[in-house]
């Protein structure tokens, strides 16, 4: 546990000393700010106060910002064979692994818990329902934990950091978007399938303060195949 | 610490990098591990700081198994790999910090331990730098620093002066040897003269297998035995030396060098063919201007070691 902080720690000094901590949270601190609050604007027009723009805003950004900062968590340890100075020492892949995620996770946080102004904005507007907004922010972190898995499994895969975005985005788009399409287009029982396997599906619903076990459950599910798919990618560089 | 290593294989696709070797390290030894790239030495390494998992085979550390408890092994081992390989971005200090709490080391303990590093390894003028803006050799102290930082029972150095000018070399050396004197140092090299000078025992490894081991003055007699002269000789037809210096018996070969008149003359075991070659000289009138010993060089034993078949 101690290990998995520390490495957790090295991550999260190493996101604020490149910058990348600052433009990912000023960008979509300007990104979501800009869209709930000016340019649809109908937060003023809408008779009732709700996130509901602010949440399927952050929804897009977080996916795109995601995979910029999970590319280079083990890529470029691959590349630059630090991961090898890292292994030696008495710590296990795991720690290492969830360390990493950790770190991102937690400068999602960081972001999310800035946009609370906005929040705390809109509640002082009109009556809001506290409890869809919660369960929002809920399903905001858990959709960034499935992406985080996701992002660090695609950089385990190889040493370079362009091929770890792309590939985190790549199949972030299938769970994001292409299964929702899916489910549009057919019915019967693959259409109910895709619609569960779509992230938009399970989102939706939680944004609107439904938190269903099996939201729950898609979120976990994926980042657990994530990790685990990371421990196997690692596993086999000891061979 | 012992290091045993028991029939250790281990197999890149159709190639053996390492192909069944045991060998043991004592505690307070310095073994140099000698062999041309591609040996197997890195792979070796590897195993024993159980980074790489052998086909078969076994390594204990001390009472670890490095298969059963790596994490005992690891906190034992201080490593510095082939491709010193550091946090670019991070500074000397907060490196070591990393490594330090890595290591287990308890944090009151830690500032001093880091002070302690950056004097033995030289850091004190770059220990607030950034290690992208450190010299290949500064990079290379910190690679030691953060290998001796908890103070490790066993110490496997890989190519540790690479990089170094030779002030820096003399230097390390002198730490190794320091070191040494109480703990497990198993370093690899392909610079003979390093290893010579560091090292109380030198193992060569060719192909996967070790083909010498002994302390330098052994694996010389191994090759010794043998006199080896220089011998110019002037005034003669180089035809007529050959030939009559053949057919005497203390005289294994004698060979042509690029040099004119000069040759060079391999005595039978435990035979000297100086006072022969002098008799025969002054018998045909011819003038000898030189003849020097040769000293059977290190060089030449793993050249030979590591060449055949």
């Amino acid at each position: 546990m101690n290990q998995l902080w520390i490495i957790c720690r090295r991550e999260l000094n190493s996101f604020f000393d490149s910058l990348m901590a600052y433009i990912m949270i000023i960008a979509f601190l300007g990104f979501s700010g800009f869209f709930t609050w000016l340019y649809l604007a109908d937060i003023f027009f809408n008779n009732q106060a709700s996130l509901q723009v602010f949440f399927s805003i952050a929804y897009w950004t977080l996916f795109f910002f995601i995979p910029a900062l999970t590319m280079g968590l083990l890529a470029e340890e691959n590349r630059s064979g630090t991961i090898e100075l890292l292994l030696t020492k008495p710590v296990q892949d795991w720690q290492v692994i969830m360390g990493k995620f950790a770190s991102t996770l937690i400068l999602i946080v960081i972001a999310l818990l800035l946009t609370l102004p906005y929040y705390i904005t809109v509640a002082n507007i009109g009556s809001i329902d506290h409890g869809a907004v919660i369960s929002g922010y809920i399903g905001l972190i858990l959709m960034s934990a499935a992406y985080i898995s996701i992002g660090i499994f695609a950089s385990s895969i190889s040493n370079n950091q362009i091929v770890g975005f792309l590939l985190a985005l790549f199949i972030g788009i299938i769970f994001h978007w292409i299964f929702g399409m899916i489910s549009m287009t057919i019915s019967g029982f693959f259409g109910e399938l895709f619609h569960s396997l779509s992230t938009q599906a399970h989102f939706d619903s939680m944004s609107r303060g439904v938190i269903d076990i099996a939201d729950i459950l898609f979120f976990f599910s994926i980042i657990a195949i994530g990790l685990v798919g990371t421990a196997s990618v690692m596993a086999k560089k000891h061979q | 610490m012992d290091i045993v290593i028991q029939n250790l294989t281990k197999t890149y696709g159709p190639q053996k990098a390492v192909d069944n070797i045991s060998f043991t390290v004592k505690t307070g030894e310095v073994l140099g591990f000698l062999g041309p790239n591609g040996a197997g030495k890195t792979t070796t390494m590897k195993a024993i700081t159980s980074y790489l998992i052998p086909d078969s085979g076994e390594i204990t550390v001390g009472s670890y198994s490095v298969s059963k408890e790596p994490q005992m092994v690891k906190k034992s081992i201080g490593y510095l790999p082939e491709h010193n390989s550091l946090y670019p971005e991070m500074d000397v200090i907060d490196y070591l910090q990393f490594v330090a709490e890595l290591q287990g080391i308890p944090s009151s303990k830690i500032p001093g331990r880091i002070l302690e590093m950056v004097e033995i390894c030289g850091l004190e003028g770059e220990k607030h730098k950034k290690i992208n803006e450190l010299s290949k050799g500064y990079r290379q102290r910190v690679g030691l620093a953060q290998a001796l930082i908890h103070d490790p029972a066993v110490l496997i150095l890989d190519e540790p002066t690479t990089g170094l000018d030779p002030n820096q070399i003399v230097e390390i050396r002198e730490l190794i040897r320091k070191i040494g004197r109480e703990k497990t140092v198993l370093l690899s090299s392909h610079i003979l003269a390093e290893v010579e000078a560091t090292c109380d025992r030198i193992m060569i490894i060719n192909k996967g297998k070790i083909v010498a081991d002994g302390t330098s003055s052994e694996l010389r007699k191994h090759a010794q035995g043998k006199e080896i002269v220089k011998i110019t000789i002037e005034d003669a037809d180089s035809e007529q030396v050959i030939k009559k210096i053949q057919s005497l018996d203390t005289v294994e070969w004698i060979d042509p060098l690029d040099e004119t008149n000069a040759y060079e003359v391999q005595s039978r075991p435990n035979m000297s063919s100086r006072r022969d070659i002098f008799r025969l000289c002054s018998k045909e009138g011819w003038i000898i201007t030189e003849m020097t010993p040769i000293q059977t060089k290190l060089e030449d034993i793993f050249h030979e070691l590591t060449m055949k078949k």
